[in-house]
């Protein structure tokens, strides 16, 4: 009974939180404000309890694995939600439906915990489904706005139908290896046609979950239409989520057909990082603009993952943090911008600097970091996602990635272009920044700041990594 | 001596700036940290100097270690021979003259002040750096403040000559990094590691086909920064629009990492592709000061005249390093030094004539030394010294280049070097012409009432003056310096001879 509240201690906690936000919801009726900081100070201690006691085991007969590592990948995402939930404040300051936007996103967050400590692809689509179903409820919490309907139905219909897709694939590695546990699949695998395609199928469902072209239509509808909270949820805690596992599942349990997969991410990477780049020179909207940038980080991502198995799965992980950080950075200003005067062109943001220096420069510095310029960790993260795609050989990939990295310049100069050198007819005047959203923006400059420069957190998650 | 003291002192500068209120207190706070990094590197050079006579024959002296990055084996490793010392003068020495000459800058000062410092961490970084990591971490840290130093206080088309500038020497990065890829992943420190050392690199021997590939996109990435031809477009418009002191930075010594990238990273450690592309080099090299020359003599505005005569004179430092002999390498060294010197008081003088007479085409300037006699007298020697008169320092420089690339007998070199001398010719067309119509003859109605150069432009101008004097008539003590540096790197390229 021990091992359990131990080795389950991070489900039990966000479980626990969310109970107690139902009785509240039950209970006597309180204020926004006071539900908020309650919240916040519940979800700083999820976060700082995950540190606590992480210890490696299974549990009901293997379907449960929980090693460090996923005790570290999970308390990345309890960092990320704790940072959107603190952006999130003035948003939600006003909405009438608080505590339900809170058990949805908890309620994803759990759902994703699952999925990362699966050892069985049963249990690994109980947890994607759970991580996905709520999110297209919250992505309609804009409830004033059809274009957050929108958004919702986009999200929860692309989603039933690369979860058939999942499915079908999960059947077929069923049917062709005998086995549900990862363990012993792997055992069964070989260069066997139909259990290429059932991987195929497999990864299809994958990239729907984070972006990858030609699977990626989804996304800048739903980026737009959703409330900033959500998106910047989906874009970094959601793909995060998908990635972890991604990373686990693919160097262990499909180790025998690496041959095959290695072709095919190649093939997904390049499309991904240059159809990324190009659509997201041409937008205009903010928030759409960042839903590109993040395809083509995605692309790049993909790049690490076609690294060998420690160094590409590190540098994987040590990206995904690092991404948080940038996109939060960038998303916080966004969205504070968003919620107090309601513009989000990027030619709104001309001359930002003069009304708002704060603000633009945390917003450079995530930009800066997610372009790769150091000495932002954004500059780290990329150089060893490129090294460990570089570690196989494949010299055209990472001559084609690093061009394009020239090309995701352009783009992401271009608002710091217009943020420091354009003049501005209707500039955005002073934003006053709530004090939770200080907190939050801070985190995440800190983050972007420190992340790189101290090798420690490096180090860390590559001790975790297990040589495969 | 604590050699990170170089890159702690700029960047606690520039931090220092960020807290100050007023142009006056931000204009002194870089001023006095300018003044410390000169004479930092002067107790550098000192010391140097003392350890060599010492009998320390080490390549690199001064070095610093730490693991930064254990699993990767990427190393915070840092030293500094005769070549990086040189370059570190060099940047102190323009740093300082930026900063007087920027006196006066009212927009956005503080912003201003810290970028340009920012700037000087990222050179200094990239030129003691001995670990390929930090060498490409210091050489993109120096990018971005160009891009906004340009992009906010340049004049002309400034966003486009930024974001032009930005963008191509980005591109140039992500081609070294390429390069560095390959190097790393094909060294071999036993059990399967890889190394980013630059000293164990060039102790071990790459094979030479993965050579053969790598070179050109390290030679390349790093060319493009200085103005390898055809990548020398963001040259003109990048140093046009750039303010007074940006250009100075930028033409003086950002131009100079390209060079010393492909001296210390392409050709060093990986000498057989060195040998085996030298003709290509040459020719781009050649192409390059002989299109730079002709480009020049047709530009009416003085800030384009400068810095197409600097893609000219860097093509100098780049048939330096093509002709692959040890007096050539050194007078690729000299002229980077030289060049960076010489072009820096071009800009100042400039500088120092367009915010006076406000305008830089040479046909409305004119009798200049009747009413400024300071900065036309700066403004001609400049001129002269990127002419090659001797005295001055790009005599020197020059005359070294020409003398080593001739001694290679091949028909394509002797080619090589005659039309690289005989831009010279063109130079002194252009330069004559500018400096004549600029300083001499009638002037204007307009410019009785100008003012002379005041103390911080005096100082300045002084500054530069000195050096490229003490360069020119006594070349021994940085002949002397740098001479061990590039005879290591020579003893390599030779071998495989």
């Amino acid at each position: 009974m021990n091992d359990f509240f131990i080795l389950m201690k991070q489900e039990i906690v966000i479980m626990i939180i969310i109970f107690a936000l139902l009785i509240i919801k039950v209970g006597k009726d309180r204020s926004n404000d006071w539900v908020l900081n309650m919240v916040n100070i519940l979800l700083l201690i999820n976060f700082i309890a995950g540190f606590f006691y992480p210890k490696q085991g299974m549990l009901f007969n293997d379907m449960f694995r929980t090693t460090p590592l996923a005790v570290l990948e999970k308390n990345i995402l309890s960092l990320g939600t704790l940072i959107i939930s603190l952006q999130s404040y003035s948003w939600l300051k006003n909405h009438k439906h608080v505590i339900e936007f809170y058990v949805l996103l908890l309620s994803t967050l759990l759902g994703m915990f699952f999925m990362i400590s699966s050892g069985n692809l049963l249990m690994f689509y109980l947890g994607l489904e759970l991580s996905t179903i709520p999110l297209a409820a919250a992505a309609n919490f804009d409830l004033q706005k059809k274009k957050s309907s929108e958004a919702a139905m986009k999200l929860i219909i692309s989603s039933a139908f690369s979860s058939g897709l999942l499915l079908f694939g999960i059947s077929l590695v069923y049917g062709t290896t005998g086995a549900l546990t990862f363990t012993e699949i792997t055992t069964h695998l070989s260069n066997n046609p139909l259990q290429i395609f059932a991987f195929i199928l497999l990864l299809a469902g994958f990239a729907f979950k984070i972006s990858v072209v030609p699977f990626h239509l989804w996304t800048a509808d739903v980026y737009e239409g959703a409330p900033v909270a959500v998106t910047s949820y989906l874009s970094v805690i959601s793909k995060g989520a998908v990635l972890f596992v991604f990373v686990s599942v693919l160097y262990s349990v499909f180790k025998p057909i690496s041959e095959s997969w290695y072709n095919m991410l190649f093939l997904l990477s390049v499309v991904t990082i240059v159809i990324g780049n190009l659509f997201a020179i041409r937008q205009n909207n903010i928030k759409r603009f960042l839903a590109f940038s993040s395809i083509a980080q995605i692309g790049f991502i993909l790049v690490g993952i076609t690294g060998t198995s420690q160094l590409g799965a590190t540098s994987v992980i040590y990206f995904v943090l690092i991404y948080i950080f940038s996109n939060l950075a960038a998303f916080g200003v966004v969205s504070l911008v968003s919620a107090v005067t309601g513009k989000e062109n990027i030619s709104d943001y001309k001359n930002f600097y003069k009304s708002n220096p704060v603000l633009s420069w945390v917003l450079t510095i995530g930009l800066f970091s997610l372009a790769g310029v150091p000495p932002t960790a954004g500059f780290f993260g990329k150089f060893f996602l490129l090294m460990a795609g570089a570690g196989k050989g494949n010299y055209v990939l990472i001559t084609i990635a690093a061009l394009n990295m020239v090309i995701s310049f352009y783009y992401y100069l271009r608002i710091v272009k217009a943020i420091f050198m354009d003049a501005n007819e209707h500039p955005i005047e002073k934003v006053v920044i709530p004090g939770f959203s200080k907190i939050a923006l801070y985190m995440c400059v800190a983050g972007i700041v420190l992340t790189g420069l101290v090798s420690y957190v490096y180090d860390y998650i590559h001790s975790l990594v297990p040589e495969i | 001596m604590f050699l990170s003291s170089l890159i702690i002192l700029p960047l606690a500068t520039a931090a220092g700036v960020l807290f100050c209120k007023g142009i006056k207190q931000v204009r002194n706070v870089s001023l006095v940290g300018a003044a410390a990094q000169m004479v930092l590197a002067f107790t550098f050079l000192i010391q140097y100097w003392k350890e060599r006579a010492a009998g320390n024959q080490s390549q690199m002296l001064f070095q610093e270690d730490h693991t930064w990055f254990a699993p990767l084996n990427i190393h915070y490793h840092i030293g500094i021979d005769g070549i990086s010392l040189s370059m570190i003068l060099l940047t102190a020495f323009v740093v300082i003259a930026g900063v007087l000459v920027s006196w006066t800058m009212e927009k956005l000062n503080r912003e201003f002040f810290f970028l340009l410092l920012l700037l000087s961490v990222g050179a200094y970084g990239f030129f003691i750096s001995l670990d390929l990591f930090t060498m490409f971490f210091f050489l993109e840290v120096a990018v971005i403040p160009k891009f906004l130093l340009i992009g906010i206080w340049g004049s002309g088309k400034k966003e486009y000559s930024a974001m032009k500038l930005a963008l191509m020497l980005m591109g140039g990065t992500a081609l070294v990094f390429v390069g560095l890829m390959g190097v790393y992943f094909n060294t071999n420190t036993g059990n399967g590691a890889h190394t980013f050392d630059v000293l164990q690199i060039s102790q071990m021997h790459i094979p030479v086909e993965v050579q053969k590939l790598f070179f050109p996109f390290a030679f390349v990435g790093f060319g493009i920064f200085t103005a390898l031809f055809p990548f020398h477009t963001w040259v003109p418009d990048g140093h046009s629009s750039a303010p007074t002191a940006a250009s100075m930075f930028l033409a003086g010594i950002s131009m100079k990492l390209g060079g010393y990238g492909c001296l210390r990273v392409a050709t060093f450690l990986m000498p057989d592709a060195a040998h085996a592309y030298a003709p290509v080099i040459i020719v781009l090299a050649t192409i390059a000061i002989i299109y730079g020359a002709f480009a020049t003599m047709m530009q009416t505005d003085l800030k384009y005249i400068n810095a197409y005569s600097s893609v000219s004179h860097c093509g100098f430092v780049l048939l330096g390093i093509g002709m692959l002999t040890r007096t050539s390498i050194n007078g690729a060294v000299l002229q980077m030094v030289s060049h960076g010197l010489m072009t820096a008081l071009f800009f100042a003088a400039i500088g120092m004539i367009y915010t006076r007479t406000h305008t830089r085409l040479v046909a409305q300037l004119g009798g200049l030394l009747k009413v400024t006699p300071f900065i036309s007298t700066v403004f001609v020697i400049a001129g002269l010294c990127s002419l090659g008169l001797p005295g001055l320092s790009g005599f020197v420089a020059e005359v070294t280049v020409f003398m080593g690339s001739w001694q290679n007998p091949d028909k394509l070199y002797r080619l090589a070097t005659i039309l690289a001398c005989a831009s010279i010719v063109v130079t002194a067309v252009y330069i004559l012409r500018a400096a004549g119509k600029t300083v001499m003859g009638p002037i204007s109605n307009a410019y009785e009432k100008l003012t002379d150069a005041k103390w911080n432009e005096i100082v300045a101008a002084g500054l530069l003056v000195i050096a490229i004097v003490a360069i020119g008539v006594a070349p021994f003590w940085l002949n002397d310096l740098i001479k061990p540096g590039t005879e290591i790197i020579m003893n390599k390229v030779l071998m495989i001879k």
